[in-house]
């Protein structure tokens, strides 16, 4: 129950916030869609390092760990560190320059300019939709699947179906979904972009700073550092994968299985000497069985996964952070920036956040591979370790907070994105730019993010068992697919309106067959490991290029407006 | 000539990323090679882009956001 008023009073300080960045609100629509253009170096970084990291960074990212091992840091999160810092400063100050000139508030409007075509924004406005939903989704799912086994047994007689067993009298999921979607629309509602700019910038300072304090006493509950080492799941002589040690609550201490907890075995491997080996620690592929107790009948069923990364997968992945580029609410976030200079500090920072921010997750992941039982889903292990390792239920609060803010600070940008493309694409770009005050355009676009949310909060609760993290995967692989189009635009001046709209569907059908092929939104790779998102990407590439070069070139007028003859531009 | 530098040393970080794999040892007793090292690329990437803002960085680009549409 302590837990849980740590976490109400974390909300509350959250819609304080909201109140307060509503005091600063200028009233006209620029401010409630780019903030009038005022944001400066250190809330740009922590509004764009914040709505980049969401459930996935924490949540996600321990999960995989403790899934396929320490390769996750360098699947996703080194090599998002140099890809997103070249996006911020190849793209995002290009872009912020032509936002800035031309008074673009949406990547749809750059287009529709670039292309000279109105009918690229009605073919990217529901492709666009359709992709920041699942991101969307997997933030509400993901503060479900944290607060429920935190909060367990504090009603037990008033909920009373939890999830899994052990979670009885947990605040469950639907609960959960419902107050995050509420404060995320109180501040965004009252405050637009400056109201998520204070408020990413307060919710990642403190996501950053509770997962240090998580990784500190987790690594106490091992036995220090050094023994930390020691921890994860270890393969034996007999190729039996074991447990050498188990954490007993009740003492508060690290304990030795005497002899070696046996919980799966190799099934196969290319690597000759796997003994003693921990297979969390490297990224050979290994194919383990494991057993899982099923809810319902309370057998144990055996089921296979794959420990480490294959190579071709490893290189293939690096497609995926490209999908920065294409992100809708990044662009807006950058458009609020105050000068080219402000991006200084995030070109630099976001990959010594991300590293700040992942490597403690990914160890805990590892780590969880030699104390919690296999079958664990992977998005409750960072929750299961707090409830197992670390017993003060303030701490445990304050913790959980910070998973919660990670999750709200993309969140909030995604349902004013979504508000603001519908708003000035679709609703102005129709009636006019004359027909609406600027009252009335506020209006219009905090009404259609009420609708958004609502829309959110249902279809979470109808995919509450998705896994979170391969739900960002698929979504960030439709943007990657896009990230041809961007590029091409603001660097190679034959692209034309027709090789960008044939770009565009290309990336939609190939997404679309792999998208089926995986089940709807499941892990999937083509051939040997291959990932579909640079699969995406290439066609889409391709078919740009060979469009672009059969079709007629952009008018001069065009060419002279976004490749103005400057040296440096 | 100083840009060329600057995007010869992404294409050095980003070939430096595939690392290929088997080693499982932990640098002082808990930090495995492989994290340890990505840690690290992520410390040059940083390093990469303050080389960038100070070589490469696009001063036009201010200027011409400012001027008069």
């Amino acid at each position: 129950m302590t837990t849980l008023f740590v976490i109400i009073g974390y909300l509350c300080l959250l819609l304080a916030l909201g109140l307060f960045s509503n005091r600063l609100f200028r009233g006209t629509s620029k401010d409630y869609f780019v903030a009038s253009h005022s944001i400066g170096p250190f809330l740009l970084l922590m509004s764009v390092f914040g709505t980049t990291m969401t459930a996935f960074a924490l949540v996600g990212s321990t999960g995989k760990s403790f899934e396929r091992g320490i390769g996750t840091y360098g699947l996703m999160a080194s090599i998002s560190g140099l890809v997103h810092a070249a996006i911020f400063f190849l793209i995002g100050i290009r872009l912020w320059a032509f936002g800035k000139k031309h008074g673009f508030i949406t990547q749809i409007q750059f287009f529709r300019a670039r292309f000279e075509s109105d009918s690229i924004g009605y073919l990217l406005f529901p492709i666009l939709v359709l992709l920041v939903i699942p991101y969307l989704l997997i933030g509400i799912i993901g503060a479900g699947k944290t607060i429920e086994p935190v909060t367990a047994g504090a009603f037990p007689a008033l909920f009373t179906n939890p999830t899994a067993p052990q979670w009885l009298g947990g605040v469950p999921p639907w609960l959960t979904g419902l107050v995050v979607s509420l404060v995320v629309l109180s501040y965004v509602f009252m405050g637009g972009s400056r109201g998520a700019a204070f408020a990413n910038t307060f919710q990642t300072i403190v996501f950053m700073i509770m997962g240090l304090v998580a990784f500190t006493f987790i690594i106490n509950a091992l036995g220090g550092i050094n023994n930390a080492g020691n921890v994860p799941a270890r393969i034996n002589e007999k190729g039996l994968i074991v447990q050498d040690y188990r954490f007993d609550k009740k003492e508060g201490i690290l304990k030795e299985n005497s002899p070696p907890k046996p919980i799966g075995r190799v099934v196969e491997s290319e690597s000759s000497n796997l003994t003693n080996k921990q297979p969390h620690f490297w990224r050979e592929p290994v194919v383990a069985e494991f057993k899982k107790k099923n809810p319902k009948t309370d057998e144990l069923v055996p089921f296979e996964r794959e420990l480490g990364i294959p190579f071709i997968t490893f290189v293939t992945y690096l497609f995926i952070p490209l999908s920065v580029g294409m992100f809708p609410h990044l662009f807006q976030h950058w458009l609020t920036a105050r000068s080219a200079k402000s991006f200084r500090l995030t070109v630099i920072a976001h990959p010594l956040c991300i590293m700040i921010v992942w490597v403690p997750c990914v160890l805990v992941g590892a780590w969880a591979s030699g104390v919690l039982p296999p079958g664990i889903p992977p998005p409750a292990v960072l929750s299961a370790m707090l409830n197992l390792l670390v017993g003060d239920p303030i701490l445990i609060g304050l913790l959980t907070a910070g998973v919660l803010a990670a999750i709200m600070s993309s969140l909030d940008s995604q349902f004013l994105c979504l508000g603001t493309i519908f708003t000035n694409d679709i609703v102005i770009h129709r009636s006019g730019p004359n027909k609406y005050s600027d009252k009335q355009i506020i209006f219009i676009a905090r009404s259609f993010i009420v609708v958004i949310v609502g829309l959110t909060y249902g279809l979470a609760m109808l995919a509450k068992d998705a896994n979170v993290f391969d739900l960002a995967i698929w979504c960030f692989s439709g943007f990657s697919a896009l990230f041809p189009v961007i590029f091409a635009a603001l660097y190679w001046k034959r692209t034309t309106k027709e090789g960008a709209i044939a770009s565009i569907i290309a990336a939609l059908v190939t997404w679309l067959y792999y998208f089926h092929k995986s089940g709807y939104g499941g892990e999937y790779m083509v051939g040997p490991g291959i990932v579909p998102a640079a699969i995406c990407f290439a066609v889409s590439a391709i078919i740009l290029v060979l469009v672009s070069l059969v079709t007629k070139p952009p008018s001069k007028e065009t060419l002279n407006k976004f490749f103005p003859n400057k040296s440096e531009l | 000539m100083k840009r060329k530098f600057i995007w010869i040393l992404f294409l050095l970080l980003f070939l430096l990323h595939q690392d290929f794999w088997e080693n499982a040892d932990l640098i002082l007793g808990f930090m495995p090679v492989g994290l340890a090292y990505h840690a690290a690329f992520s410390i040059a990437c940083a390093c990469l882009g303050g080389l960038a803002i100070k070589y490469a960085w696009p001063n036009d680009l201010e200027e011409f956001a400012e001027e008069e549409r």
